[in-house]
């Protein structure tokens, strides 16, 4: 059951990581009208970003299906901290001190929170075994 | 707009990740990853409203951070976005009825002032 939860989880987080970068490094500087935000979608950078996204998505659900929201939403969090390291060295983003000592603080909340408890089933330890 | 397109985006992130984990309780563990298990899991799921309210909550988010994403640095609009990990957590213990202990409430009031930071 843990390591079927991390594997989940990986799948998650590189999902998301990269789907925000390349959905950042395809969008256009302005989307003028509501067709815009459609057309977007067909920039391939933007299209391999959604893409990854949906992947984000489904492997998202399928951990949900067995483990607590409590536990899933930390522990993915940390791909928020992965992307702005992506942000600073492929998008030539600036980052001010401020911003990665808020960065930090996420990363120590979210260390907090997931290295506290282990993985849990919604319906109890009792139910994992076969039938 | 940049306060109103991060509002959009925390709302609805957080109210369809709620209907996502009450829709994949309904649905049940899913334990079996052949093809043709996950295609029926899949057809099953695409008939549950629960599911189908979380993914027009989630295309809202979505398009509201295409927006976003014009004119933001991806190293501000993701981490800010952050900030529905601590509404979840509320979320999970008084609409999921999920044991959320205190260590965990103390991260999410770390993560809190985390985003405070990246967003100041």
């Amino acid at each position: 059951m843990r390591n079927k939860t991390w594997a989940c989880a990986v799948v998650v987080v590189l999902a998301q990581v990269l789907g925000n970068f390349f959905l950042k490094r395809g969008m256009p500087a302005d989307l003028p009208s509501p067709l815009s935000y459609i057309t977007v979608l067909f920039r391939p950078w933007v299209a391999l970003g959604v893409t990854l996204l949906i992947v984000w998505l489904l492997s998202r659900m399928t951990l949900l299906s067995w483990a607590d929201l409590s536990y899933v939403l930390p522990v993915t969090s940390l791909g928020y901290v992965f992307v702005a390291f992506l942000g600073r060295w492929l998008l030539d983003e600036r980052i001010s001190a401020t911003r990665w000592a808020g960065i930090l603080l996420i990363v120590a909340g979210v260390a907090l929170v997931g290295g506290a408890s282990a993985p849990q089933t919604w319906r109890g330890s009792s139910s994992g075994g076969a039938s | 707009m940049k306060w109103l397109l991060i509002a959009i985006i925390v709302a609805s992130t957080s109210v369809g990740e709620v209907l996502q984990a009450i829709g994949m309780r309904r649905h049940g563990e899913i334990r079996d990853f052949r093809p043709g298990a996950l295609g029926r899991a899949a057809g099953a799921l695409a008939r549950n409203l629960v599911v189908i309210g979380s993914v027009v909550a989630m295309a809202v988010s979505f398009f509201a951070y295409l927006g976003l994403l014009t004119f933001c640095d991806l190293s501000f609009a993701v981490p800010v976005t952050a900030v529905t990990y601590v509404i979840e957590t509320v979320l999970a213990k008084y609409v999921l009825k999920e044991r959320v202990n205190w260590l965990r409430w103390v991260g999410a009031a770390i993560v809190l002032g985390g985003v405070t930071l990246v967003s100041l």
